[in-house]
């Protein structure tokens, strides 16, 4: 059996500031375990510029970005395996993975930190009816092929859904050469980010079908063409407003699912709403030692979030390894009121904060002028003004400490307050 | 000229094909598409019947009640996945008790094993999650389910691996009788056999006419089906059903062999041109939900990882039609196969080497004749089991699909056994990546990687399924 003070599943984005800012902080063997023969995760693929901004403060491709996590691991002489499956996590923190070279492993470890990510949910979990031909792909499966493997997927396309991959696709097809004919989005707004809707939709003139969605496929074996029609508020079709799409090609962007059947054999505890586990204010999962942080708790909208939570994560696993988390004191629940729909945080042990209380969010619906209400046991602590919320941006809310300890709080809500929609 | 032409690779000419190899014959199998059990046994419900629901005297409950025994050695010879859970209808009111007494009165002539009408009580406790308002359910222990494509992959090869051989891509135009035999052709090539058994599915009226006048009809039924994710297995542990009606068996939900839930079929008569169609519609597979409601409500749907649907061969008669056609000797018919027609699979083939031994003079046995076939499927495997395989072959330690598992090694193993797959979704039927819920999303480009560099064709030309299903379309600019 092998031995690590820390193990982190994954080499994604997550698990490598996660793995950088353990080592920083005192832990000394470390091993990543990275299913991919290469480090850096999806982030590989996403060759389009924007990532960065918050944590570089500058513009950086995808593989830009992972690059220089990359490097300072290799100059920390963080240990990693790459082409490397984990099959099971067992309670007691023992991993059995595989991979060609060192054939079938059990490592224990006293720490671990999950960092999995998540996957796109496929065209079945929409039940859209029709044939099943070729010609239908997720957009990451797609930006795959396009951007690592070098071979188009289509020549004429409909896009499903408006999430940031798909807004990312549209414009990436269209640069080579295909024509995409419209992105359909079953509710009344976009999934992804305004800058991408502007820069990859408006400026190729691609429509953008707001209350759409796909009812049919045709074709015997490649996609022939797609109908679309108009949704109700219940988000039915309408009768009479199909309309058939000539394409070969659709491609889907319908959201994105924590990737958590490992955490699960560990026995984490999941969020039923965010699909990822509950995390404390240490990123710490219900089973002591066991971290989780990136896509696999919650999908980001930004990689530069993922990096600040993942540092988070990688720097308490550290202090665990060193006995400094504290236990068995008071805990705060957080709690998503009117018009949010998770936090990350749930539970928070403010002896274990530093400056600040980090919490990302995500509204369930589109505001206009609104305030985000912070409460701690029904009193206000904070009012933070918004021109606009959608649900296709993480929302970060800062609290100082100070105005948080020693108050004897159970539980800190966040609420939508003011004019809607 | 071979002995005899199997004409159709699905699930009931792949048995026959395999029980015909155990004497010494030329077999052919002959298939109109890339892949063997690619129509009616690729998509239905797997269910091995208990045999209570045929009308006694048919042949249909003669071949279900012999065929349902007949799983057990034939799955184990062959490392198929097959599990005998049981069965139950469920009766919501006073005249479907009076079905359910009919089905078990039914059951008893058809001489079923340990069938039983059982009360609510029982039910409950058997499956607590099944409507509250049952009254009582025919418990029928000896159904089963089983890896039905699995299944007639697994038979095909066994009988290669015992001589048959299997002409893919094939579909027959035209058979001639000729002396002491039929030419048969195809789009491909020509043939000559002795015998011709017609196992062509849902066409099998189309072959019967090229050769012999006309005697039956094939109606295509289509049924569609929602599969859902590992993650709702805890729903059923056995088969269920609700009382039969005149469109069939009706809407049952059950767990696959490889731990996911089925609900369906619901039933639709197609038209006579319509033998491929097996798209799904949002209507039909809303009735399929509604109705499965019935029996257990509150359906997790939200975990569906895909729908499909399948046709199955409705003969004008009433029956499964097997025998040798009067006009045209040496003949033989082995069509309108619908539902019970995988339990009655075994015993048919059976009864067609009969047919065979009848027609020709003294079989001789095939001496070398190997009933085993190996799979080996890596996930299912002990610790000590998988570090020496991966010893072995280091192709084993390198995970494809990350849902189910699947390494490299099972995916390579796959395509090199004899009537291996050449496409995405042959190798997803036979060691299941891309079976998961992320449904190929993360091992497609794998596969296909794969499967190029195995069957040495540029990546470009591996296709999905059907001939023409390409997957990529040219390279980017680069």
């Amino acid at each position: 059996m092998l031995n690590y003070d820390i193990v982190v599943i994954g080499g994604g984005p997550a698990g490598l500031a996660a793995a950088i800012e353990a080592k920083k902080n005192g832990a000394d063997s470390i091993l990543i375990i990275e299913r991919d023969k290469e480090l850096g995760g999806i982030l590989q693929q996403c060759i389009h510029n924007g990532f960065g901004l918050h944590v570089f403060k500058e513009e950086l491709t995808g593989p830009g970005y992972a690059e220089k996590f990359i490097d300072e691991l290799k100059s920390l002489n963080i240990e990693y395996k790459l082409d490397t499956m984990v099959l099971d996590i067992t309670e007691d923190k023992i991993i059995s993975a595989i991979n060609s070279k060192d054939g079938f492993m059990e490592i224990k470890s006293e720490a671990i930190v999950l960092a999995m990510g998540c996957r796109e949910r496929p065209r079945g979990a929409l039940s859209i009816p029709g044939t099943r031909p070729a010609g239908v792909y997720t957009a990451g499966t797609a930006q795959r092929f396009i951007n690592m493997e070098g071979y188009m997927v289509g020549k004429k396309v409909v896009i499903l859904g408006s999430g940031d991959i798909g807004l990312i696709m549209a414009r990436r097809l269209t640069l080579e050469g295909a024509e995409v004919q419209a992105v359909a989005e079953l509710m009344s707004y976009s999934g992804g980010l305004t800058r991408n809707i502007v820069q990859c939709l408006d400026d190729f003139d691609i429509p953008l079908l707001l209350s759409h969605t796909v009812v049919d496929i045709k074709g015997k074996d490649r996609v022939e063409g797609v109908v679309i029609a108009k949704v109700d508020e219940n988000k039915k079709p309408i009768p009479g407003t199909e309309k058939l799409y000539d394409c070969d090609t659709l491609l889907l962007s319908v959201g994105l699912i924590p990737e958590n059947e490992l955490s699960k054999s560990a026995g984490v505890e999941l969020d039923p709403i965010t699909n990822g586990p509950k995390v404390n204010e240490s990123m710490e999962t219900n089973i002591k030692g066991i971290f989780a942080c990136g896509n696999v708790v919650h999908v980001h909208d930004l990689v530069d979030y993922v990096t600040e939570e993942s540092m988070r994560a990688g720097k308490n696993a550290a202090k665990f390894i060193k006995k400094e988390i504290t236990r068995d004191n008071h805990v705060i629940n957080t709690k998503a009121k009117k018009g949010i729909r998770y936090i990350i945080p749930h539970k928070i042990r403010v002896e274990n904060l530093d400056n600040t209380l980090d919490m990302f969010m995500r509204v369930s619906d589109v505001y206009k002028d609104v305030k985000l209400v912070i409460k701690a046991d029904g009193e206000t602590i904070k009012e933070m003004k918004k021109k606009h919320l959608a649900p296709g941006e993480m929302e970060r809310i800062k609290i100082p400490v100070i105005n948080i300890k020693d108050k004897n709080i159970s539980n800190i809500t966040v609420e939508v307050q003011g004019e809607e929609n | 000229m071979y002995d005899v032409a199997i004409i159709g690779a699905g699930v009931i000419g792949s048995y026959i094909a395999r029980e015909l190899s155990k004497y010494k014959l030329n077999i052919a199998i002959v298939e109109k598409d890339n892949e063997v059990s690619n129509g009616t046994t690729k998509a239905n419900s797997a269910i091995v019947h208990g045999g209570y629901d045929a009308k006694p005297g048919t042949k249909m409950a003669k071949f279900n009640a012999s065929g349902n025994p007949m799983f057990d050695k034939v799955c184990k010879e062959l490392d198929v996945p097959f599990k005998r859970i049981g069965s139950l209808v469920l009766a919501f009111n006073d005249e479907e008790m009076e079905a359910l007494k009919e089905l078990y009165n039914r059951g008893i002539e058809n001489q079923i094993p340990n069938v039983e009408i059982i009360d609510k009580d029982k039910i409950l406790k058997m499956e607590p999650n099944i409507n509250n308002d049952v009254i009582g359910a025919l418990y029928s222990p000896t159904a089963g389910i089983v890896g039905v494509y699995e299944l007639a992959i697994a038979l095909t090869e066994n009988a290669m691996d015992n001589g048959a051989k299997l002409f893919l891509n094939n579909e027959v135009k035209d058979i001639k009788k000729i002396d002491k035999g039929y030419k048969i052709l195809t789009n491909n090539l020509e043939m000559q056999s002795k015998y011709i058994i017609n196992c062509a599915g849902v066409y099998a009226d189309k072959i019967n006419n090229m050769v012999a006048k006309e005697s039956f009809k094939i109606t295509p039924k289509r049924g569609q089906y929602y599969i859902l994710d590992k993650s709702a297995s805890n729903i059923t542990n056995h088969v269920i059903f609700q009382v039969p009606n005149k469109f069939g068996k009706g809407v049952l939900i059950a767990p696959t062999v490889h731990g996911n839930i089925i609900v369906g079929p619901d039933s639709q008569a197609l038209n006579d041109d319509q033998r491929d169609e097996t798209q799904t519609s949002g209507d039909n597979l809303d009735y399929v939900k509604n109705t499965a409601s019935k029996s257990i409500e509150n359906i997790p749907f939200h975990k569906t990882i895909t729908n499909f649907s399948g046709l199955r061969a409705e003969p004008n008669t009433g029956d499964f039609i097997i025998e040798e056609s009067e006009d045209a000797k040496g003949f033989i018919n082995v069509a309108g196969i619908k539902s019970p027609g995988l339990s009655s699979a075994p015993s048919i083939a059976e009864y067609v080497l009969d047919i065979i031994k009848n027609i020709s003079n003294n079989l001789e046995e095939n001496k070398e004749f190997n009933p085993r076939r190996k799979m080996i499927v890596f996930d299912e495997l002990s610790k000590e089991e998988k570090a020496e395989l991966i010893k072995k072959d280091p192709r084993y330690g390198r995970v494809i699909c990350r849902c189910e598992n699947i390494t490299e090694g099972e995916i390579v193993d796959s395509i090199k056994k004899n009537g291996g797959p050449t496409t995405v979704d042959g190798i997803k039927r036979r060691v299941r990546p891309g079976a998961g819920r992320c449904q190929g999303g993360f091992c497609g480009p794998r596969v296909m990687e794969i499967l190029a560099r195995e069957l040495d064709k540029d990546i470009e030309e591996i296709m999905k399924d059907g001939q023409k299903s390409n997957i990529l379309t040219g390279k980017t600019k680069s």
